[in-house]
């Protein structure tokens, strides 16, 4: 991450601090060291304080205080594709929208499939605003034929493996990851698909792909998947975290392999939270083209519920820049992904807090603690000691989602026209104010 | 075939207006007059209200007397430039169009993707945007992508006719099998059709659906498991999987869809000769139907496969008329959507 200042302390007072992880939800301030690590929460303001005087006093007061939030599935194109989005560009977007953790999926071009190639990333990431763990390929080339040189990606810095976008369709060479994975104790994340079964589809099989006559992608294509790997996850011991879930079906799968104990965790993105399938029947409109496709009311409905009773451990935003002119013309021709750093936040609250499913505490959970503690970052927390990852949010300021409001390098969001509510207003990383509301070194 | 002892229809029912009201606006457009289509764009059929419907069925009716003079010529569409813009091969449909075009008096051009800059890597907004910097006023659009009718309604002020979007859509065609067993029967209400064949990837299949629901009759599919999903059932639809099993409820027609090989070779199918067995639609089959049951095939035919010669030249068959139909039918939905009004003002009697 970029230090383009020193660290100072600050004092964040007033505010509503919610940290999951150490159960603390009141009206508190919080304390941050020259050091840039988390000096402490003080339940009252008082003259406590009186022994920092040169301490940048933020007021928070109507505001939610709380971990920077952690996003343990983001593509941010770089090598390859610099037009779409870059490590910096992508983590800027993500510090707009709380995230001080991104983890980024290795189908770069290059992959992130060797050392030199996390080498090269966290190198990039050093000019980010937030912090960025590499995910790197389980196999070579992330082409699904042979393993990738796992121990060696784990020494450069990756935090976990993955041939996201695609699945490992070898059941054999999964396993075989899966085992070696256990030596350095590593999550494999799972993107869960039958390629037989998805075929060419677009969108998912369905009465509205019937009507369409698109091509379709069946709920079982992900549920098999979902099943194949939690086998194997059972039989080798191997930490198994499942993608973008997007079913019912694979919600129910993984409840089951839980209670069994298997050792399997799972996110949900925040489209997969709220859009569903039939509204690409209004335009053929190809932001709303994405895989896992947008499924029925009722798979939203389950992967809420799985969100809320923690079947579903966290969201992630699958955040997929693509350029304009990819997503402008045949839906069937456009490539998969939409953006979502920015309107995770809003879009979540609309999913889970308006739906009194998960009250504030439960969603910043979600967004924080969970994920961390899904790959093992030391993140998502404002324990004392801890590298001060904070972020201030307004929880009723509304606002309409239009292109002109992001600043992802890429404007491929399916959420347009939306009003949601729940925004950032600063952002702090290891001390330093990364981002404000009025400009990013105008806050307060 | 010459057709005999046509049923006299009735006069179209005037459309009764809603009455408008500061509370009540018009729910489209408040300078619709009677006798002018709701819809802008003919993207599909699914949604097109029965008023339209009936309104182009009329309107053809008067355009199928223009084919009959010597002089086949009509002025409405005269300076108006229609591009026909097609990305796959189409003949019947695109010859269809093109004369459609030129007895309306268009300027037309003829766009095919194979011979165009799409085979030099031109994206689908530049190729249009192209196009429409000429000033074209009306797009006919054939392409494999579902939706490509609907990305030119909304990103262009052109009308957009679409003339088959992959397996989505095929509404002329549609039109044109609703006009044919319309101009037979007179009315489609409480009439079974049965549609043969490749449902999953007909947009035959599809607009043939919509349009004959809307227009009151009952609609069946047949055709193998693998290729007559479970789903269509949802749109109020019987589904069956066995041909003899399906005529025992007593078609008034059936909708012969062609099988393409292409469905073997990706295990739709183990054969076409099963498939001929299974489904094809024999003289034994034909004969099955209600007193006065109609064939209708949207062409081209694999003869012995899907239906055999003796049914597709039979009385019964109606697949030639589907062809003029088509040209009819084509022209009063380019006149309609082009601003023509209702057949009352008769089209042909200002040539």
């Amino acid at each position: 991450m970029r230090r383009s200042q020193s660290p100072r302390t600050r004092l964040i007072f007033g505010g509503r601090v919610i940290d999951p992880a150490s159960g603390h939800d009141g009206v508190a301030d919080v304390l941050i060291a020259a050091d840039g690590t988390v000096a402490g929460i003080h339940p009252k303001s008082s003259d406590n304080y009186s022994s920092i005087p040169d301490a940048e006093r933020i007021d928070a007061s109507g505001m939610i205080v709380a971990p920077g939030f952690v996003d343990l599935h983001v593509h941010l194109r770089e090598p390859g594709r610099e037009d779409e989005e870059t490590v910096a560009s992508g983590s800027a977007a993500g510090v707009r929208g709380g995230f001080t953790t991104v983890c980024c999926m290795p189908n770069t071009e290059p992959a992130i499939a060797d050392q030199e190639t996390v080498r090269f990333v966290l190198h990039r990431a050093e000019e980010a605003p937030g912090r960025v763990h590499p995910i790197g390929a389980i196999t070579r080339e992330r082409q699904g034929h042979s393993l990738a040189e796992i121990a060696e990606m784990v020494d450069a810095g990756a935090i976990a493996f993955s041939d996201d976008g695609s699945p490992v369709a070898s059941a054999g060479l999964l396993r075989r990851a899966m085992e070696y994975s256990r030596m350095f104790d590593v999550p494999i994340a799972s993107h869960c698909e039958t390629p037989d079964l998805s075929g060419d589809g677009v969108m998912h099989e369905g009465v509205v792909s019937m009507k369409l006559g698109l091509r379709g992608i069946p709920a079982i294509s992900e549920e098999i998947c979902v099943a194949r790997d939690i086998a194997l996850a059972r039989v080798t011991g191997a930490h198994l975290h499942v993608c973008h879930v997007s079913t019912e079906g694979s919600v129910g799968i993984i409840r089951k392999a839980k209670q069994s104990g298997v050792r399997v965790t799972a996110e949900v993105t925040p489209h997969h939270l709220t859009l569903t399938d039939d509204l690409i029947a209004r335009q053929f409109d190809p932001l709303l083209k994405v895989n896992p496709p947008l499924r029925t009311a009722r798979d939203v409905e389950a992967c809420c519920a799985g969100l809320a009773d923690g079947t579903l451990d966290c969201i992630a935003t699958d955040h997929a820049p693509h350029a304009e002119q990819e997503k402008d013309g045949e839906f069937d021709l456009a490539p998969f992904g939409m953006i979502g750093l920015e309107t995770a936040l809003g879009v979540s609250v609309r999913a889970m807090v308006e739906s009194k499913l998960l009250d504030w505490s439960g969603l910043i959970d979600r967004l924080t603690r969970r994920p961390a503690e899904v790959f093992g970052i030391e993140a998502g927390t404002l324990q004392k000691g801890r590298a001060a990852d904070v972020v201030i949010l307004d929880p009723r300021a509304k606002w309409t989602v239009t292109p002109d409001t992001l600043i992802s390098r890429s404007k491929n969001s399916p959420f347009f026209g939306w009003e949601i509510t729940g925004t950032t207003v600063a952002t702090v990383v290891g001390g330093h104010l990364v981002y404000s509301a009025n400009g990013h070194n105008g806050y307060p | 075939m010459v057709v005999t002892n046509k049923p006299k229809r009735r006069a179209r029912a005037d459309v009764a207006q809603p009455v408008e009201t500061i509370d009540n606006p018009p729910p489209v457009d408040s300078s619709r007059r009677a006798g002018t289509l709701q819809i802008k764009h003919l993207l599909g059929l699914e949604g097109v209200c029965r008023e339209d419907l009936e309104l182009i069925l009329t309107t053809s009716e008067s355009f199928k007397g223009v084919l009959d003079r010597p002089v086949k010529k009509v002025p409405p569409l005269r300076g108006q430039t229609v591009v026909n813009l097609f990305y796959e091969p189409s003949t019947r449909t695109r010859i269809s169009f093109e004369l459609a075009e030129k007895r309306l008096s268009a300027d037309v051009v003829n766009f095919a993707a194979s011979t165009s800059s799409v085979a030099k890597g031109e994206s689908l907004r530049d190729t249009v945007n192209n196009i429409l910097a000429m000033k074209t006023d009306v797009v006919v659009i054939r392409h494999p992508s579902p939706g490509t009718p609907h990305f030119l309604a909304r990103t262009t002020n052109a009308i957009v006719l679409n003339a088959g979007d992959g397996a989505h859509e095929h509404p002329t065609q549609g039109l044109l099998d609703i006009y044919t067993l319309w101009e037979r029967w007179g009315s489609l209400a409480g009439k079974r059709v049965l549609i043969v064949g490749d449902i999953l990837h007909s947009r035959v299949a599809r607009s043939n659906i919509w349009g004959l629901m809307t227009m009151g009759a009952e609609v069946a599919v047949c055709g193998p498991a693998t290729l007559t999903p479970k789903e269509f059932a949802e749109l109020g639809v019987s589904v069956y999987t066995n041909l003899d099993r399906a005529l025992e409820y007593g078609f008034d027609a059936i909708n012969v869809l062609r099988i393409q090989s292409e469905r073997q070779k990706s295990d739709f199918l183990p054969t076409l000769r099963e498939y001929s067995r299974l489904f094809g639609v024999n003289a034994a089959r034909a004969s099955r139907l209600r007193d006065g049951g109609l064939i209708m095939h949207p062409g081209p035919m694999n003869r012995g496969v899907e239906i055999t010669s003796e049914v597709a030249d039979s009385p019964i068959s109606v697949i030639l008329d589907q062809v003029t139909n088509g040209l009819a039918v084509r022209m009063a939905v380019l006149y309609l959507l082009c601003g023509g009004q209702a057949p009352e003002n008769n089209p042909g009697a200002s040539a």
